[in-house]
């Protein structure tokens, strides 16, 4: 590394080149990662969806077949997966945003020694991985009277026999959603803990002094306008957490597709095109799709948070 | 002092906080309920994890479940230290370049001038909304063009760049004073002494932070070992507990003790390390805002 600072030094004695060297040099790396893992990526699904590509022939070129395709011909898309990931995405998005912005609000009301153990045990959830995730939801919710929850019910009188609350399509997705919103206190959470932490006392008194007169009122005149940045990036790392959470249906059920699709989310859609039927072009199309999916909420979050300048 | 109790971050107890308490601690033994669960489950004996009706808290807790998830890996043929191994050397090296290449480019698109900055800096916090499985499969391409396919390599390079540490590096380095690098410089320091000398000991919670958000991943990283990895002696210790999990978990069969010791073994880690930094963490969120 520390050629590239001497090379320049002992060619160019102008300061303003070498300094762009340095720039160069220091940038090229992260330049360089980011192109290849990140953007192209992009570019090349936006290419493949105009494409027929089985992964063996060259792609045929299809214009936006795909797309028209994918509104008129599957049955499956606008059945399950469209109403699916809107419906999750809405709850476990902006639900579980507002969700988290409440939980450190509330946070924020409290002292530092309890509110750091509440904060760890609402935080931990998030950095569980997959095979927790798997593991204890399934038992949990397991389709026999040895289940937890149907024990529980069963005990309680409210069920004569367990449920299969897993396979069946009408409890599937409730249980997908609690286990993602479950989870999505992660970065944002505490980021928005954060600043409201880092607020300006001051601020407070100057608004209870100019008249404002219970806790709701500070919420929305100073909290929120004071911590704007914080819940800004609360906003993306929640979109975020929604569509990356999609494998969970598949997760807990153990099958993609899901049965009778009732949890099948747009992710798993593309998988399923990708990696078990191989039609690559129009797996393409569909992360398009879910790529203008996030990119729209996340519009919204920046008109609604975003500092004007 | 009656002002304490609307007050943001109290010093003291006061009767109003009650209120807030009553909401917190249950939703707390919520979120709470499931790790404790794991617990349980982990160090629970045979006939206690098949006991009808089922019981919650274990009764005579053992280490069998961990033992047998030890024995039974040696007989898939790949020892399962050689995937913790595989894990530990991946994870090190992940942290140690993320964190050098998070810090130097954080610093440039900081504290540098040059016409493309806020450019590159807006492309960053437009992808720092990019959701890596939206696009698995032209990344499975370009990783198979550039012959990383099967290549232990490709644990690390294609998670190398991760546009919320950059973000969240540039948003502290921030507050570091100009003067200091100015003087810095005027002593004759170029710029990577400026970066080891300087930005590191001022930013050490954000390089924390950097550090627990890239371990996080990592520990629990299965997507390269799922998809990029065929050869089994090179994948990752989660893609190995995962499967195992996967294969026993269910109701009746024998191996629900030992998937519910790997997520235990998975998910403790991660306490940890985030225990001892939490304040750390809490710091660089406190700039983490978007402006």
């Amino acid at each position: 590394m520390d050629q590239t600072i001497k090379k320049p030094k002992t060619l160019f004695s102008n300061a303003k080149v070498k300094d762009g060297f340095t720039i160069f040099f220091m940038l090229l790396p992260y330049v360089l990662l980011f192109s290849l893992f990140i953007a192209f990526p992009v570019a090349i699904a936006i290419y493949l969806s105009l494409t027929s590509f089985n992964v063996i022939e060259m792609p045929t070129f299809l214009g936006m077949t795909n797309f028209i395709n994918i509104f008129t011909q599957d049955p499956v898309f606008l059945k399950y997966i469209l109403p699916n990931t809107l419906m999750f995405s809405i709850i476990v998005g902006p639900g579980g945003y507002m969700l988290s912005f409440v939980l450190a609000w509330l946070l924020a009301q409290i002292q530092v020694i309890p509110r750091t153990i509440i904060a760890l045990a609402v935080y931990s959830p998030s950095m569980v991985g997959g095979v927790f995730i798997s593991v204890v939801w399934r038992t949990l919710f397991s389709g026999d009277e040895s289940g937890y929850i149907n024990a529980i019910l069963m005990d309680a009188g409210f069920l004569d026999r367990p449920i299969q609350f897993l396979q069946s399509p009408e409890y599937l997705m409730p249980i997908v959603i609690v286990v993602a919103l479950w989870s999505s206190m992660g970065v944002g959470f505490l980021a928005m803990l954060a600043g409201i932490l880092n607020g300006n006392e001051e601020l407070y008194e100057a608004a209870y002094i100019e008249g404002i007169r219970n806790k709701f009122q500070e919420v929305v005149y100073v909290t929120i306008p004071m911590m704007k940045p914080q819940m800004l990036f609360g906003a993306v790392m929640a979109i975020v957490s929604t569509f990356t959470n999609g494998y969970i249906g598949v997760a807990l059920s153990g099958s993609n597709p899901t049965p009778q699709n009732s949890a099948q989310l747009i992710t798993n859609h593309i998988d399923d095109y990708g990696f078990i039927r191989y039609e690559m072009g129009y797996a393409a199309a569909l992360s398009v799709v879910l790529l203008l999916l996030i990119w729209v909420f996340s519009k919204i979050a920046y008109r609604l948070f975003a500092e004007k300048e | 002092m009656s002002f304490q109790g609307t007050k943001i971050n109290p010093t003291s107890f006061s009767k109003s906080q009650i209120p807030f308490y009553l909401i917190l601690i249950p939703m707390a033994i919520f979120m709470l309920l499931p790790v404790l669960f794991i617990i349980n489950q982990a160090f629970k004996p045979l006939d206690e994890l098949f006991l009808f009706p089922p019981r919650f808290f274990v009764q005579n807790p053992t280490f069998d479940n961990f033992t047998q998830l030890f024995r039974t890996a040696t007989s898939t043929g790949v020892p399962l230290v050689r995937y913790l191994f595989n894990t530990l050397v991946v994870t090190i090296i992940l942290v140690f370049l993320t964190i050098f290449l998070s810090v130097m480019t954080g610093y440039v698109l900081s504290k540098k001038k040059f016409r493309a900055k806020k450019t590159l800096f807006g492309i960053n916090q437009t992808a720092l909304m990019f959701v890596r499985t939206a696009v698995v499969i032209p990344t499975y391409f370009i990783i198979v063009q550039v012959g990383l396919n099967n290549n232990p390599l490709v644990h690390v390079l294609p998670y190398l760049a991760v546009p919320v540490n950059v973000f969240l590096m540039k948003q502290f380095i921030d507050q570091v004073p100009d003067q200091l690098i100015e003087a810095a410089r005027i002593d004759g320091a170029n710029d990577f002494q400026i970066l080891f000398k300087l930005i590191y000991p001022l930013t050490k919670n954000a390089i924390a932070t950097v550090a627990i958000l890239t371990f996080q991943a990592t520990w629990g990283a299965v997507e390269a070992s799922n998809l990029y990895i065929q050869d089994e002696s090179m994948k990752s210790f989660a893609f190995y507990l995962n499967t195992l999990a996967l294969a026993n978990t269910g109701s009746a069969l024998a191996g629900v003790g030992m998937a519910a010791a790997a997520g235990l073994i998975m998910f403790l880690p991660n306490l940890i390390i985030f225990i001892i930094m939490q304040s750390r963490v809490m710091n660089t969120m406190a700039h983490a805002g978007i402006k």
